[in-house]
C-alpha cells in the first residue's frame, strides 16, 4: 500500500499557516477578532498535513469558478 | 499615439489587487489585441473598474433568501424520478430531488454511494491493467464464486461446488481459495477438480451448517464497501465506476489516480480530503443534479450554501439540525420550526435575545437590518445650529 499525498487531489485547495505577523495584520485589516473568522478541525486531513497548531490561521486559495482565485481564511480549532 | 503591448499590461498593473483574477485576465487578453491610446485606455480601466463595482453584491442585500429562492424555484420543476440507469453500466444512483435533499441535510451515508475511479495515464490506457486495478478493487467472497454448496450428512463434511466460469472471470484458481480457506481452524481441506470438501472432527448439523455459512462469507480480496464495479471507457480513457464507497483503500491501489478520483460521499470526503474538499463537493454535486435535469443556478447560490454548511469545520445540515438550529437567536430559532420546545428552553434558561438578526425584528415589529434598513442616521449637531443661525 502506498502514501497518498491528499494535497495533490483536485478537490484540495492550498492550504498555508499565516504566520505570526501576517495573522495580526490580517486580523486588524478585517477589523475581527480570531473567533469570527470560519473554522476548521485540528483534526481535519489537511490541517495535519501542513501541522498548523491550534489558533493558528489557515490561508486556503481557493480555486473559484468565477472569480479564477480566491482567498478564505479558517482558523484551527480544537472541535 | 498607440500603446505597446508592454506598456498596456503595465498601466493595468495596479488593476490585479483591484479585479478578481479572471477578470483581470479577460482584460489583459482582449488589451493586447487591440490598438489603443493611453487616453482610451484611461477610460477602458475606468467603465471596467465602474461595472464591476456596479456588479457586486451590495452590502445588506439578503443574499441567503436569494440563494434559497434561486435553488428552491429549480427543485420544485425537478422530476421526482429517483433512479437513472446511466448508460449500459446499469449502475443506479440516486438524482434529483431525492439527492438535492440528500446533500443539503449532510447524511452519514448517501442513499447509493458511488465512486469514480480514473486511473493513471498508463493503467487508463490500457484495458487489461485497467482490469487488473478494477478486480482489486471489487470485492469478492466465497460465496461470488460457489456454484453451491452441500452439506453431506453421511460423511459429516461440507462439500463446495466452485463456478468455473466466475473463477476464470475473476482470475482465481482453485489454489487461492483453498489457501484463504486455512485460515479458518479446525478444518481438514481436500480438493478435488472443482470440489473443495471440509471435514470437522466430531461435527454436529448445527456446526456444519455454521461452517457453510462461514465460509461462504469469507473475504477473498478487493476493498470493504465496494460491492460492485464497472469499468467503462470514457472519451479517451478507461474510468471504474463502483457501487459503494471506501475512497481511503481506492486511494492507496496502485494505479489509481490521486487526483481526480471522488465520490459522492461528502462525509468520506470531509473524513479523508479535509472540509475544504468537502465543500467543493457539495458545490459540484448540487450542480452536477441540477445540470442532470437541465436546470441552471447560478453557483454563487450554491458556493453560499456551501460555506455556510462548511463554516464550523464540520459539515452540517441546512435545516433543524444544522444552521437554523444554531441561530444565536431565541426568536429566529423558534420562527423556524418546534416553536414551543425553543420558547419553553430559552424561558428555562433564561436565555437573552439581542434582537440582532431578521427574524427577531420582523416579530417585535422594528426596521430589519437589510438593504437601507442597514444604516443608521445620526445628525451632525453643528449643521444643524449653523442653519439655525441663519
Amino acid at each position: 500500500m502506498r502514501r497518498v499525498d491528499i494535497s495533490k487531489h483536485e478537490l484540495v485547495p492550498k492550504h498555508e499557516v499565516l504566520s505570526e505577523e501576517e495573522a495580526k495584520k490580517l486580523l486588524e485589516e478585517l477589523n475581527i477578532s480570531r473567533g469570527q473568522l470560519p473554522k476548521i478541525l485540528k483534526n481535519d486531513p489537511m490541517v495535519q498535513k501542513i501541522k498548523a497548531k491550534v489558533g493558528d490561521i489557515i490561508k486556503i486559495t481557493r480555486k473559484s469558478k468565477t472569480a479564477g482565485e480566491s482567498v478564505y481564511y479558517r482558523v484551527v480549532v480544537n472541535e | 499615439m498607440y500603446l505597446s503591448e508592454e506598456e498596456i499590461v503595465e498601466r493595468i498593473a495596479e488593476l490585479k489587487d483591484k479585479l478578481p483574477s479572471s477578470l483581470y485576465n479577460d482584460l489583459e487578453r482582449e488589451l493586447r489585441r487591440v490598438k489603443i491610446t493611453e487616453e482610451d485606455l484611461k477610460k477602458v480601466v475606468a467603465e471596467v473598474l465602474r461595472r464591476y463595482e456596479f456588479a457586486k453584491v451590495e452590502p445588506g442585500e439578503a443574499v441567503g433568501i436569494v440563494a434559497a429562492q434561486s435553488m428552491g424555484e429549480p427543485s420544485t420543476q425537478m422530476t421526482m424520478r429517483t433512479f437513472h440507469y446511466a448508460g449500459v453500466a446499469e449502475l443506479n444512483v440516486t438524482l434529483g430531488l431525492p439527492r438535492i435533499i440528500e446533500i443539503v441535510d449532510a447524511r452519514k451515508k448517501p442513499s447509493t454511494p458511488m465512486m469514480t475511479i480514473y486511473l493513471e495515464e498508463e493503467y487508463a490506457q490500457d484495458r487489461e491493467k485497467a482490469e487488473q486495478v478494477a478486480r482489486e478493487i471489487e470485492t469478492l467472497y466465497v460465496r461470488d464464486v460457489l456454484e453451491k454448496s452441500e452439506i453431506d450428512l453421511v460423511n459429516s463434511r461440507v462439500n463446495l461446488y466452485l463456478d468455473e466460469y466466475e473463477l476464470r472471470r475473476k482470475k482465481l484458481g482453485v489454489e487461492d481459495i483453498v489457501a484463504k480457506l486455512k485460515s479458518i481452524k479446525g478444518v481438514e481441506i481436500e480438493e478435488n477438480g472443482n470440489v473443495i470438501s471440509l471435514t470437522l472432527s466430531n461435527p454436529t448439523i448445527k456446526d456444519l451448517r455454521k461452517l457453510a455459512n462461514r465460509v461462504a462469507d469469507l473475504h477473498l480480496r478487493g476493498i470493504k464497501d465496494i460491492t460492485r464495479v464497472v469499468l467503462r471507457k470514457e472519451e479517451k480513457e478507461y474510468v471504474i465506476y463502483t457501487e459503494g464507497s471506501n475512497l481511503k483503500d481506492v486511494l492507496k491501489i496502485e494505479g489509481v489516480d490521486v487526483t481526480r478520483t471522488k465520490t459522492n460521499d461528502i462525509m468520506e470526503i470531509q473524513r479523508v480530503l479535509g472540509i475544504e474538499a468537502a465543500r467543493n463537493a457539495i458545490i459540484n454535486e448540487i450542480q452536477d443534479t441540477l445540470n442532470e435535469q437541465g436546470l441552471i443556478v447560478d453557483v454563487r447560490h450554491l458556493m453560499l450554501v456551501a460555506d455556510m454548511m462548511t463554516v464550523d469545520g464540520t459539515v452540517k445540515a441546512i435545516g433543524r439540525h444544522g444552521v437554523s438550529g444554531e441561530k444565536a437567536s431565541v426568536l429566529a430559532r423558534a420562527a423556524f420550526e418546534i416553536t414551543v420546545d425553543h420558547l419553553l428552553q430559552a424561558a428555562v434558561t433564561g436565555e437573552y435575545d439581542e434582537l440582532e438578526g431578521i427574524v427577531e425584528n420582523v416579530i417585535v415589529g422594528r426596521p430589519v437590518k437589510l438593504g437601507t434598513g442597514m444604516v443608521e442616521l445620526v445628525m451632525r449637531r453643528e449643521l444643524e445650529e449653523s442653519k439655525e443661525a441663519v
